[in-house]
């Protein structure tokens, strides 16, 4: 086990290193390097720099070095803690990123917790009652649920809020609550506004999940050992909660490596839909404004956090699998 | 889903082992039983047809998805507008519905809408004129365009009887421009679905190059494209997509930028179909006929493109056909954030884009409709790709 994690953690940097020479391209992809685009600003703002100026920056990013050695230096930068600063908001990039990564993090991992609550009963329910009305309504709706782009959904619950109870849904927070420090008011203000982009944002999964463990139970339950457990005069509650759950329930484990990425990844979408304050629609913002330092900071939060995700799923499935576990050592 | 070990046990009992016959070997296979004779000497393809043929669904799906298709080729015929004029005097019209009996004959129309300005807010605001009706024809005559960028003609399927006159219908309203979202809708399904095929066409090659060297070699290759495969698929692609697609330059003509969306959709989707292709592989390799076909001296290219590819190629297609949706879909995302294809290219994304916030959707909820083509079209893909999935492989 201890060795099985050792040997993910040390694919870690190696996945670090391509994702970092990724967001690094990222940020060296528009004409012109960033001084200019700096300049520029300043000039459109009516302030400007002089020559002395502009060639400390430059040399300060290394602007006239090789790109290799600019890359050194920007990843010096980071491990450092220096993200650089945004052009757009003239402000350093780790205190824009930092404000807004919780609430990030928040809203992927309560869109996970509600994908699996909601996923695993309709699952198990679906394959225990196969061909029942609710299998084929859980069917029906498991189709949409993929088939519905979640920015649809978003707008369309938006339009219904608006339209017959008056209310706006996008933001976190209550107007009272948007700038105030943290209290216990602030945060329960939050869920009561985060529960709803999270389900948006997890229908999809959610449909997607139901259908994979609706699929691996009915191959669990036309097993000989059921039988025999029936036969034997086991309820049929806990027969199927004991044993084929557990085993249906394992190869979605595996799933968890591409589902949190996803979810960080759409919740771009959904957030610059609900106007939500995560990291989000703050990478549209950037990459519209050519704010590429920002950009490429933004990026490289999301591969790191859908590293995490796939380094938590290998580690679950390490824990709850000794078959995996034995193949290693 | 996943086939286990209980695959086996569901074959019929006159099957003693897994039949895994191409085309050629099928010919010369004596039928083991007397009863089900036509069963047994049907090539691969023919069972897969009788199989998909139960599935309901995935066969109407199927005629669906061949009139957006036939939509898709000719948009201009069913238009009733060019979709890029913009009028400034006919802005946020309502959706006009298409009548098409009138006093009980065949004779389609639409009421006419009147418009008047809001004296408060200054408003048009657009009221139907249940007095005045504007006739309809089939066949009319309407402005000039191409099909397929060969054919010039004027005709389209419907069309107001007198357009001289200037007579105009707005089947599903128009847009902030005065732009005619039904004839927007109808171009946008050429982008959106030619986007998904490409897409997945490029998918299709590199993962049958990469996930067929991966599977027939194995070993050190193996190994490097499969940490390849993992690394792109624990990457979340939509930033990344926003991105790559962020850095295209500004300057580019609207075919470039549909070409490089298309490959960039394309650099992450491929991963998918190369794990397909190589677990097929990986099936396949010890399969008694290609070890067959390796004992008499068949070349390795003989052996994967005669012998193994077609046995598996009814799972590529399942494969691919459930892979075009998401490419939609993630086409439709890319443009709705205003990053994927731009003004004058029309996509189902480039039309959703004008219901971003929650003023224009209040104001003009028709604008949300180019999301109902989206989802039937997703819809009819994902049930005939699960129909094509249950029956590529009718041994089972």
């Amino acid at each position: 086990m201890t060795q099985y994690i050792i040997k993910r953690l040390l694919l870690l940097p190696l996945l670090l290193f391509i994702f970092s020479i990724f967001a690094f391209f990222v940020i060296q992809a528009p004409p012109g390097d960033f001084v200019t685009s700096y300049i520029a600003e300043l000039a459109a703002s009516g302030s400007s720099m002089d020559q002395a100026q502009i060639d400390a920056l430059r040399a300060m990013y290394g602007l006239d070095r090789p790109m290799y050695i600019q890359y050194l230096k920007w990843v010096g930068r980071i491990i450092r803690g220096d993200l650089g600063v945004s052009l757009d908001w003239q402000r350093p990039n780790l205190e824009l990123i930092s404000e807004r990564l919780m609430l990030t993090v928040a809203l992927g991992l309560l869109t996970f917790c509600f994908t699996w609550a909601v996923a695993i009963p309709i699952g198990i329910y679906s394959a225990t009652h196969q061909y029942s009305f609710f299998d084929y309504f859980f069917t029906v709706f498991n189709y949409f649920g993929v088939a519905t782009p979640t920015f649809m959904t978003a707008l369309v619950l938006m339009w219904l809020a608006f339209q017959y109870f008056g209310v706006s849904v996008t933001g976190l927070f209550s107007p009272q609550y948007v700038d105030a420090p943290w209290t216990w008011g602030r945060v329960v203000d939050l869920l009561r506004h985060l529960w709803l982009p999270a389900v948006i944002l997890g229908l999809d999964g959610t449909a997607r999940l139901a259908r994979i463990m609706r699929a691996n139970l009915l191959d669990e339950l036309n097993k000989p050992y059921v039988e025999m457990a029936r036969a034997k005069g086991m309820s049929e509650w806990k027969l199927v909660l004991k044993y084929p759950v557990r085993l249906a329930i394992n190869p979605l484990i595996s799933t968890i490596g591409w589902y949190l990425p996803l979810i960080f990844s759409g919740s771009v979408i959904v957030a610059t839909v609900l106007n939500l304050p995560t990291i989000g629609p703050m990478l549209l913002r950037a990459l519209t404004n050519q704010d590429m330092f920002l950009a490429g900071a933004i990026v490289l939060i999301y591969c790191g956090l859908a590293v995490i995700g796939t380094l938590i799923s290998d580690i679950l499935l390490a824990w709850l699998d000794p078959r995996i576990r034995m193949e290693e050592s | 889903m996943v086939l286990g070990p209980d695959a086996a046990t569901r074959i019929s009992p006159a099957h003693e082992a897994p039949l895994k016959i191409d085309d050629q070997a099928s010919e010369i296979m004596i039928a083991p039983s007397e009863g089900a004779e036509a069963f047994y000497v049907a090539p691969n393809w023919k069972l897969v047809w009788w199989r998909f043929k139960k599935h309901r669904l995935a066969l109407v799906s199927s005629v669906i998805l061949m009139f957006i298709a036939i939509v898709a080729l000719a948009p201009g015929f069913f238009s009733t507008q060019d979709p890029n004029a913009t009028n400034a005097k006919e802005l946020f019209i309502p959706i006009q519905t298409l009548h098409f009996f009138d006093e009980g004959r065949l004779r389609p129309f639409v009421y006419a809408v009147v418009g008047q300005r809001n004296p408060k807010t200054l408003r048009m605001e657009w009221q139907i004129d249940q007095s005045k009706k504007i006739p309809l024809r089939f066949f009319a005559r309407g402005y000039e365009y191409k099909i397929l960028g060969l054919i010039t003609t004027r005709i389209h399927l419907l069309g107001p009887a007198s357009p001289e006159e200037g007579e105009r219908i707005h089947l599903l309203g128009t847009d902030r421009l005065g732009r005619d979202q039904w004839s927007r809708l109808m171009h946008g399904s050429q982008v959106s679905l030619s986007i998904g095929l490409l897409a997945v066409f490029l998918s299709i090659i590199l993962g049958i190059l990469l996930g067929g060297i991966s599977g027939y070699f194995g070993g050190t290759v193996d190994l490097i494209i499969q940490r390849l495969i993992e690394i792109l698929q624990s990457l979340p692609p939509i930033p990344i997509w926003m991105a790559l697609t962020a850095a295209l330059p500004r300057d580019w003509s609207v075919e470039r930028v549909y070409f490089a969306i298309t490959v960039i959709l394309s650099l992450i989707g491929w991963t998918t179909l190369a794990r397909e292709v190589r677990g097929r592989f990986l099936a396949l390799r010890e399969e008694d006929f290609v070890v067959a076909a390796r004992l008499s001296g068949c070349s390795q290219g003989r052996i994967i493109f005669r012998h193994m590819l077609p046995t598996f190629a009814s799972h590529i297609i399942a494969a691919s056909t459930l892979a075009i949706p998401v490419m939609i879909i993630n086409e439709t995302f890319l443009s709705f954030l205003g990053l994927g294809l731009r003004p004058p290219a029309i996509s189902w994304g480039v039309l959703l884009q004008e219901a971003q916030n929650l003023q224009s959707i209040v104001l003009a909820p028709w604008l949300l409709l180019p999301g109902l083509a989206v989802i039937i079209t997703v819809l009819a893909l994902n049930l005939l790709g699960d129909g094509l999935r249950d029956a590529a492989d009718p041994y089972h």
